[in-house]
This record gives structure tokens, C-alpha cells and sequence, in this order.
């Protein structure tokens, strides 16, 4: 269904769940195969939990806003959170080094791994906004 | 299904079975607490079977690798079973799938362990 949807979403993990399914469930109607479908989902929830957990920092009084648009050969998500943003060039590669063995630092790799386009921006009220898009073929 | 993870000894090697999904919160800590309590039970020879584990995010991969350095600090060793597809090309993304020794098959698993 082509549309977009703009909601505000709590900084919990139940959010990150519920903005998963409801992207699995759009990548399903643009006709993406089961891998695409579950690989954009894993991006999504990595995306959220950066917001509801980094950015947010799991705060009551913090909100995940999350954009779907759905296109006919795309589905796009932008998720901007209050938080005080950051700068994905300064984040550890984390299949370097000592970086590999480190038990966190793997998010940012595993948004990038499974859509096609991908962007992160600091809004002007300091927060991170992130944008991925996954196309149809 | 958030994961669920039962234990067995099949001789002096602990397989660690788990089930669902390993993801940011209680599937991820069940994992970490269940390594951290077989280590302090004196178990140093673990085998998790992710045969059931359908997804798996960046904090299961990182409770997979807390599991593989805690276990081998203790001079332990920390093997995998059963990957699927899914997982397998998580650890190749993430560069890990040559530091864990994976298996496919339990009982060639269990003997592997020295």
C-alpha cells in the first residue's frame, strides 16, 4: 500500500519491535523476498535501537519519531530521535583490530548491510536523524 | 519469541540449546547470564546449538562473542552449532565467521572438544 505514515514512538524496546513488523510488513507489499524482508527488518531494529537506547537513552520523556513512506519501488524510513546525534565516521569499524572482539559496536554495519541507500544528519534540535531506503530490485 | 535456553552434558562438553531470537534485551542477557553461570559452575567446555534460532541482531552477535572470550580467558572453549543461513551471514558481515569454530553436526561437535 503506497502511502507514508509519521508517528511518534516510545523510547522502549516494544517500539523497536512494533517499527520492525510494521517495515517487514511494507517490504512485504513492495514484493521483497523473505531475505530482503528479514535483512530490512534487522536494519530498522538496529536503527531504533540506536535511537530508543543511544539516543534516547530509554528515557519516558524522549520520543522515536518514525517516518515510513512506502513508494511503488522503494520503501523509505526516517527515524530522528532527541538525543544529541552522531557522526558515523567517528564510530570504530568494529571488523578491525580489537574492535572485533568487542562485544558491541556491530549496529551501524549491520543498518548499512541490508539497504540500499542510507544516511545519518544531526537536526537542528541536535538529534540524529537516520534514513534508509531499501528499493525493490 | 524472545530466546529460551536449556542445557545438557553430553560427556564433559555442556551444549547450550537455544531457541528464538537473540535480540537487544531478555534473549541477549538470558544468553550472557546462562554462559556466565556455567563458567562460574566450573564448565569450560560449551557448545551453543543455534539450530533453533531463527534472527539473531548486532547484540546477539555481541553476546556470541562475550560467550567466545569470557569462556577462552578461562582458558574454556566456546563453540558453535547449526548455524542457519540467517546467522551464518551475520558473522560473515560481521567479520566473525572465522573466529568461532561452527559445526553442523553434534556429535562431531562434542569430539571436536579437546
Amino acid at each position: 500500500m503506497i502511502g507514508t505514515t509519521d508517528s511518534l514512538l516510545a523510547s522502549n524496546l516494544e517500539s523497536v519491535d512494533s517499527a520492525e513488523a510494521l517495515v517487514v510488513d511494507a517490504a512485504a507489499a513492495l514484493g521483497l523476498d523473505e531475505d530482503a524482508r528479514m535483512g530490512l527488518g534487522l536494519a530498522i531494529r538496529e536503527a531504533m535501537v540506536n535511537a530508543v537506547a543511544h539516543g534516547n537513552h530509554y528515557s519516558p520523556d524522549k520520543q522515536v519519531r518514525f517516518i515510513l513512506e512506502c513508494r511503488a519501488d522503494a520503501v523509505k524510513v526516517t527515524i530522528i530521535d532527541q538525543g544529541e546525534g552522531f557522526d558515523p565516521n567517528r564510530v570504530p569499524d568494529p571488523t578491525q583490530g580489537q574492535n572485533l572482539m568487542r562485544d558491541s559496536g556491530r549496529g551501524l554495519l549491520l543498518m548499512q548491510a541490508f539497504v540500499d541507500e542510507f544516511s545519518v544528519k544531526r537536526t537542528a534540535s541536535g538529534g540524529a536523524e537516520v534514513v534508509l531506503v531499501k528499493y525493490a530490485s | 519469541m524472545s530466546a529460551r535456553f536449556t542445557t545438557r552434558q553430553v560427556g564433559d562438553v555442556t551444549v547450550i540449546d537455544a531457541v528464538g531470537r537473540i535480540t537487544l534485551g531478555e534473549g541477549s542477557s538470558l544468553l550472557r547470564d546462562t554462559v556466565r553461570n556455567l563458567i562460574a559452575a566450573g564448565n569450560k567446555k560449551l557448545l551453543l546449538n543455534l539450530s533453533e534460532v531463527s534472527y539473531i541482531d548486532s547484540s546477539g552477535v555481541g553476546e556470541l562473542v562475550y560467550g567466545y572470550t569470557t569462556v577462552t580467558g578461562q582458558h574454556g572453549q566456546f563453540k558453535l552449532l547449526g548455524l542457519t543461513k540467517r546467522v551464518q551471514d551475520l558473522l560473515q558481515i560481521t567479520k566473525l565467521y572465522t573466529v568461532f569454530e561452527v559445526h553442523d553436526d553434534e556429535t562431531q561437535a562434542v569430539r571436536s572438544f579437546s
